[in-house]
């Protein structure tokens, strides 16, 4: 039994059975590669489950051509490429521990009177078991009611008072193993409206062994196995018996995935999952808000029950990849039984010699790590308000809702409410694929399609090599090329860039809303990204005070606020958004400057981009405007800017100071997309289209059509050698 | 009385309650012909009110495969949404026509027919 079916058959699901007949499949097979980018004779490895028990699933790997674009688009491309994985193989199924925690793997046998304490704020009550510290059968907790509780065996001595959510907790429990003595009590730590202390003491089983591994926010059941996660903070907890006494201290080594003993037993140990570091802790008072000036301030870490950094499947494939493999987007295309496809989406780039391709296209591997595993589409809510149609999604999404293990996206909230500021590339990601919702990944092969229709040789580099090797990897061209919405940016990343266009490289910017958002990546857990969406911007969640800084020290937020705006790279940054339909551009006065005139050469008429793939038109989704206030340079040429713009388009928020109406494509002049172009000193330039759906409008009519054209001239001008000259 | 004439906690908001106008079946017929895209005020006025969390029903479009869509429900808690297996669509206007269709028929105590 596979798909929704599956799911269906579940007690929790009762209603959704009973109100459905028929249901179309989801896949039965899912997985993923251990890397985002691989090269031309490299070793992929797979990890793959089948859903629905032990049984053949089949793998090939195959190019990505083109997405599923609709019926206005060329629609979905793939090239099968023969490889050692090609035919069937005996699947079996995977399980992922979800939910982060801390453990201490060694322990000393430990005798005597046992006390534990730390501090907790819990984030959630939701009538389970939390465990907040565990030595196998004595285990501190808060019980399904919230209140801490002490479990000896299979005894448990509550406090039987409900800790406030949200608030501190000094948290205690003893245990004599002698006697069975058992004490535990919770003290809310002072505030102006404290709740009160409580207290229980019980004699509990005596001969109770507590044993090691010792495990924080979790309980072990099993190697690579644990369940009862807490979600909240912790923070300082103490372990004491006789000849022992170890405290840990989580406000040392944040940005890393160790936790310090500060006793000189050096009991240290290890965080699983990556909860969240540098988080304000019970001491933080808001006299500071970086975790570096007072890391005492931050001594709690923030643990989620839904946190996920390594699915840790075991190895079932191993790609070799061709050595003569060309550079592009791939996928590793899973099948089992009669339901759909699932695609384990990577990026394939150039062998370390070149290709020799004086364009590169910059596949946007950060921004699909943002977006990966989105759930809140699926979500309640009044979601047409701020988008102007009704949420899509695919049967690969409603298996994505069946399975909850598989972790959330940046864009999606842990139970208590607050933000997922990670993103692991270890797990399997439904966004990595040709299908589905109209966006990102598969809205970046537009241009594969559109470059091999053109003939154009380009190679596919990533985000992430990009981060890794800096400006060095832009080197062999003269041109880079991004995808269609290319969000979220490491500093390292923006630094590439501006030495690439410092050194007379070119850039094209084809898409919207990019260079966005600061992530960053932490070098503890490779494959993570991490975000805070500090401040304000127009986000899915808000950082929480205090917690601006990344654990790598670096400040969140908008490249906006952070004094780099992407109107100074790439001529026009984020004004509105709207997801209803796209409109068109018209061509301004400055087009006519000579100065453009290479764009314009055999495009007709004053209308571009009246049609596509995606809405009908080339300007649409989220869109870019030139602003010199911003930092747009002031000789960049506008050369076309759309109108007419739906009410679903709405100005963005980190334009407005306070509300105001008249904000909608209707209303307000400021709802356009500018395309524009300007040179740099060095003999470089800089086009832009300030439109996510662009790109989707570069196959009509056979590929001739005035996006195409431009793009066309744009991109055959930018991999001359000759140099651009500043006006 | 209490209130700005309020006489029980459970009156209805007029700055919140659900109006849609059962005779404005020429604002029903605007958005038939033109679901996406550019709307008058006054329907871009009733879609709002169809679209508050508490008018919109929770509706979601979910891509079967072959350019067909099915109707569904967002639900709670990360569940799947549920499926309204009898209601497919070949395009995603024909989907959201449904969609205001279950939103009159809520709003406006009627069945919306076009005349």
């Amino acid at each position: 039994m596979g798909g929704v079916q599956a799911a269906l058959a579940r007690p929790r699901r009762q209603r959704a059975r009973a109100a459905v007949t028929t249901l179309p499949q989801t896949p039965a097979v899912i997985g993923y590669a251990d890397a985002l980018t691989a090269r031309p004779g490299d070793i992929v490895t797979l990890r793959i489950s089948v859903l629905d028990g032990s049984r053949p699933y089949r793998a090939g790997l195959v190019r990505l051509i083109s997405g599923e674009t609709g019926p206005k688009g060329p629609g979905l491309k793939e090239e099968a490429i023969a490889t050692n994985i090609d035919g069937e193989h005996d699947g079996e199924t995977q399980y992922t521990d979800v939910g982060s925690y801390a453990i201490v793997d060694d322990l000393p046998a430990l005798s005597g009177v046992v006390e534990l304490a730390l501090l907790a704020r819990p984030g959630v009550a939701n009538g389970t078991v939390q465990t907040l510290m565990a030595l196998g059968p004595l285990r501190l907790v808060l019980d399904e009611t919230g209140a801490a509780a002490l479990v000896v065996g299979d005894a448990t001595i509550s406090t039987e008072r409900p800790l406030r959510l949200n608030w501190w907790h000094r948290i205690a429990a003893t245990y004599d193993p002698a006697s069975g003595a058992a004490h535990v009590s919770s003290a809310p730590l002072p505030g102006p409206h404290a709740d009160r202390e409580a207290a229980a003491s019980r004699h509990a089983p005596s001969g109770v062994v507590p044993t090691g591994p010792l495990l924080f926010a979790a309980e072990h059941i099993a190697p690579g196995r644990t369940i009862r996660h807490f979600t909240g903070k912790l923070e300082a907890p103490h372990l004491r018996c006789a000849g022992l006494a170890a405290r840990w201290d989580f406000a040392t080594d944040i940005g890393t995935a160790r936790i310090a003993d500060r006793s000189p037993h050096a009991l240290h140990g290890r965080t699983v999952n990556a909860p969240k570091r540098a988080v304000t802790g019970a001491a933080w008072d808001g006299t500071v808000h970086d975790w570096r000036q007072n890391p005492a301030h931050y001594a709690a870490i923030h643990f989620h029950a839904d946190d996920l950094y390594d699915a840790a499947w075991r190895e079932s494939l191993r790609l070799k990849l061709p050595a003569d493999l060309r550079s592009g987007f791939y996928a590793v295309r899973l099948e089992a039984g009669d339901g759909p496809p699932f695609h384990v989406g990577f990026v394939v780039s150039p062998p370390m010699t070149g290709s020799g391709a004086r364009l590169a296209v910059l596949a946007s591997t950060m921004t699909y790590l943002a977006y990966a595993n989105y759930r809140r589409r699926m979500s309640p809510g009044p979601f047409e308000l701020a988008m102007g149609a009704l949420p899509t999604v695919d049967m690969i999404d409603v298996l994505l809702a069946q399975h909850p293990e598989l972790g959330g996206s940046t864009y999606d909230v842990h139970p208590d409410g607050s933000g997922i500021s990670h993103a692991s590339a270890r797990r399997p990601l439904f966004n990595m694929r040709p299908t589905g919702r109209f966006w990102n990944f598969s809205m970046d092969l537009c241009l594969i399609d559109w470059l091999d229709a053109q003939g154009i040789a380009y190679d596919v580099v990533s985000d992430h090599d990009l981060h890794e090797k800096g400006a060095a990897l832009l080197a062999p061209y003269r041109a880079v090329m991004t995808g269609s919405h290319p969000e979220y940016f490491t500093l390292e990343m923006l630094q590439a860039l501006e030495a690439h266009l410092g050194t007379g490289g070119r850039l094209m910017y084809m898409g919207g809303n990019g260079l966005y958002w600061r992530v960053t990546c932490d070098p503890a857990h490779p494959g993570l990204i991490e975000l805070r969406r500090a401040e304000d911007g127009t986000r899915a969640w808000a950082e929480v005070p205090g917690e601006y800084y990344h654990a790598t020290g670096e400040y969140g937020g908008l490249w906006r606020r952070l004094g780099r705006p992407p109107n100074i790279l790439v001529g026009i940054g984020f004004i509105a958004q709207g997801f209803d339909n796209s409109s068109y551009y018209r061509r301004t006065a400055a087009s006519r400057d000579e100065r453009a005139a290479f764009l314009f050469d055999g495009v007709d008429g004053e209308i571009i981009g009246d049609f596509g793939a995606w809405g009908d038109g080339a300007a649409g989704l989220e869109i870019d405007a030139y602003d010199a206030k911003l930092g747009s340079p002031p000789h960049a040429l506008v050369v076309a800017s759309s109108e007419n713009h739906s009410n679903a388009f709405l100005l963005v928020n980190e334009e407005m100071m306070s509300n105001f109406r008249g904000v909608d494509g209707t209303t307000n002049p400021r709802v356009h997309a500018d395309i524009v172009f300007f040179e740099t000193a060095q003999g470089g330039a800089v086009f832009a289209t300030g439109s996510i759906c662009f790109i989707a409008s570069l196959a009509h009519d056979g590929y001739d059509n005035s996006v195409s054209r431009l793009t066309r001239n744009a991109v055959l001008r930018f991999i001359d050698e000759t140099p651009f000259t500043l006006p | 009385m209490g209130v700005f004439g309020r006489t029980s906690p459970s009156a209805r908001n007029p700055m919140t309650a659900p109006l849609i106008d059962p005779a404005r079946t020429d604002l029903a017929a605007e958005y038939r012909a033109r679901p996406f895209g550019r709307h008058s005020p006054e329907l871009q006025a009733m879609l709002d009110t169809m679209r508050r969390a508490e008018n919109c029903q929770n509706l979601i479009l979910v891509g079967i495969g072959g350019n067909r869509w099915m109707l569904g429900e967002r639900l709670p808690d990360g569940e799947p949404p549920r499926l309204f297996a009898g209601e497919i669509f070949t395009s995603l206007e024909d989907g959201e026509w449904a969609a205001f269709k279950r939103r009159w028929r809520a709003l406006a105590g009627s069945e919306l027919v076009l005349p």
